[in-house]
């Protein structure tokens, strides 16, 4: 699994659902690259601005949830993030994420302490530390690590049949 | 050990005898719709693929119904991609014919098959006792090349229906008291199935509309088993079922709830998430500036009839616009054929083609900053219908024209 960094925090409420990660009226551009400015707009609109790459999200329950549209993890993605911390998150906005090589991890805690703005320490699939603190989270299984590792699904597909 | 109604299905589709929840299958698909939401992003995904190929195009369903007609040149060029594509590789094609899933259910869905959709609400299927669910366009991609896929079995969580509904309250009400209850979270993974004596009584609408929402509570799936009322309105559309599947008696659910649909009274749910829901009441005028009576969820004729019902001979309230959008252009030509789109038209309604409209904040019919709107549509998230900063509510077509005649939050038995 990939090596440990430090990440900035952004925390992130409940239900996060698709409309906020990517309003339906930005879907029509042309590129992730032309969306990434609107990101989360309808609930924090100079967010997106002020990602940095390598940065990560720390959430609540059912992140993701809503529709299918993929260019929600994807925009996430493009903005650099490192990964996503929630306690849950909704099925559809999982698998779109995995497929796109966006690391999710899920665990009940970092978020109720969590402070926006601070670092945490993240290993993928042991742990993360945060003030002191150790967060320990579980691994993914392999089908899903191969993906991610491989930057999502085609490339992955692509891997396998020797045509990288 | 027994099996449920999803295990079998995904059993059947992987080639197994017996599975269950936890475990992962590699499955075959009957069927593979997809929409203009994300068709587009599909194609060029395939097209970057060093050996592009169709497992079986028979079983691809494209349908425009998010932005049709093309409302800019953007979502012109994507829909002419999607159906420049279709034509080159033969694929069933759909414009203007209706909301994806009402095109589904009038044409294609059968008992027991396990269908991917590129679009969340694809649970509606479960009212013909298929299991559909919704997927990304990479997941469809990957589905559409090789004809399989990766399932984790879901765990089932089985609703018990008894009785039938009170006059005046409907499916929505009923799924919506469901959702309120479990939260928008509380299916997540899971299968919500739905059994019982009460579930004869609901009609394929009711049905459809229940299915449709359960991904509001996170569901994977949703499922009904097949009965007579399944079957007439599978005959009528001249189809016949891959399997019909019931859970055995002994199979194992996650958790079991006794639904006694006699209970159920009028609900809304209130911006900005699904589960936020209060009796219709506790909402009562409330201002609105706009009513959407439409939507894979409430756009069939049942739900046309109903809003018919409640509006005819009375007016739209001034300076409300009431959108009617029926959900295929089947249910359009009904709804002509019974005088409904004269009485929503007598009435100041501005009546629509078949598309998904406001709910999905494209199209037509977005609210601006600072208005309110109450809708049959799916979700209410914040800006979901238009301007971040709008509101949104969601009740049955019978509350939703209720509100569109008395311009504040109302319930059809006040007009």
């Amino acid at each position: 699994m990939a090596q440990k960094f430090t990440a900035k925090i952004w925390v992130l409420g409940d239900d996060i659902d698709t409309d906020i990660i990517l309003p339906t009226e930005y879907l029509a551009l042309k590129t992730v690259e032309d969306m990434k400015p609107y990101a989360f707009s309808p609930l924090r609109p100079e967010l997106a601005g002020l990602i940095q790459p390598g940065d990560m999200i720390v959430a609540g329950k059912n992140f993701g949830c809503g529709s299918s549209r993929e260019q929600a993890p994807e925009v996430v993605k493009a903005l650099g993030i490192s990964c996503v911390v929630a306690k849950s998150y909704a099925r559809i906005f999982f698998r779109n994420a995995i497929n796109n090589g966006l690391l999710l991890i899920e665990n009940a805690d970092l978020y109720d302490a969590g402070t926006e703005g601070d670092t945490a320490e993240v290993t993928p699939g042991k742990e993360i530390v945060y003030n002191g603190k150790t967060y320990e989270i579980a691994s993914l299984p392999e089908n899903l690590t191969e993906i991610l590792e491989a930057g999502g699904l085609v490339k992955a597909m692509r891997k396998r049949n020797g045509l990288d | 050990m027994g099996m449920t109604m999803a295990e079998k299905i995904i059993a059947c589709a992987a080639g197994v005898n017996a599975t269950k929840a936890g475990d992962i299958e590699t499955v075959t698909l009957d069927r593979l719709m997809s929409n203009d939401g994300t068709t587009h992003l599909t194609i060029d995904m395939y097209n970057k693929l060093k050996n592009p190929h169709i497992a079986d195009i028979d079983k691809l369903v494209w349908i425009v119904d998010h932005n049709i007609p093309a409302d800019s040149p953007k979502t012109a060029a994507s829909q002419k991609k999607m159906r420049d594509f279709a034509k080159e590789h033969n694929i069933t094609f759909y414009e203007g014919e209706g909301v994806c899933h009402q095109v589904m259910m009038e044409k294609h869905v059968r008992p027991g098959e396990l269908i991917f959709g590129a679009d969340s609400h694809t649970l509606a299927y479960g009212a013909l006792g298929a299991f559909g669910t919704g997927v990304g366009c990479t997941d469809y991609l990957y589905a559409m090349v090789t004809g399989t896929s990766w399932l984790l079995v879901p765990e089932t969580l089985r609703f018990n229906l008894h009785g039938q509904l009170p006059e005046g309250v409907y499916a929505r009400d009923l799924i919506l008291t469901i959702i309120g209850r479990i939260g928008a979270n509380g299916a997540n993974y899971k299968a919500m199935e739905f059994a019982g004596e009460g579930l004869h009584g609901l009609t394929m609408a009711d049905r459809i509309s229940i299915c449709n929402l359960c991904v509001e509570a996170g569901a994977k799936t949703a499922l009904m088993e097949v009965d007579d009322v399944a079957m007439t309105y599978l005959e009528e559309h001249g189809r016949t079922p891959k399997a019909c599947f019931t859970s055995d008696e002994d199979a194992v659910f996650a958790a079991v709830y006794d639904i006694d649909l006699s209970e159920i009274k009028p609900i809304v749910a209130k911006p900005h998430f699904v589960d936020n829901v209060v009796p219709a009441e506790e909402c009562l005028g409330t201002h609105i500036d706009e009513a959407f009576l439409g939507s894979c969820n409430n756009g069939r004729i049942e739900d046309l009839r109903v809003g018919a019902a409640v509006i005819k001979g009375k007016k739209v309230a001034p300076k409300v616009r009431f959108l009617v959008v029926p959900a295929s252009r089947t249910v359009y030509k009904q709804a002509m054929k019974e005088g409904l789109l004269d009485i929503f038209m007598e009435a100041g309604a501005i009546v629509m083609n078949p598309n998904c409209s406001v709910c999905w904040g494209a199209c037509q019919g977005v609210i601006g900053e600072g208005e309110t709107l109450i809708s049959t549509g799916t979700r209410n998230f914040k800006g979901r219908a238009g301007h971040k900063d709008s509101f949104v509510y969601l009740a049955s077509a019978a509350t939703v024209t209720a509100s569109a005649i008395a311009g504040e939050i109302t319930t059809a038995d006040r007009v």
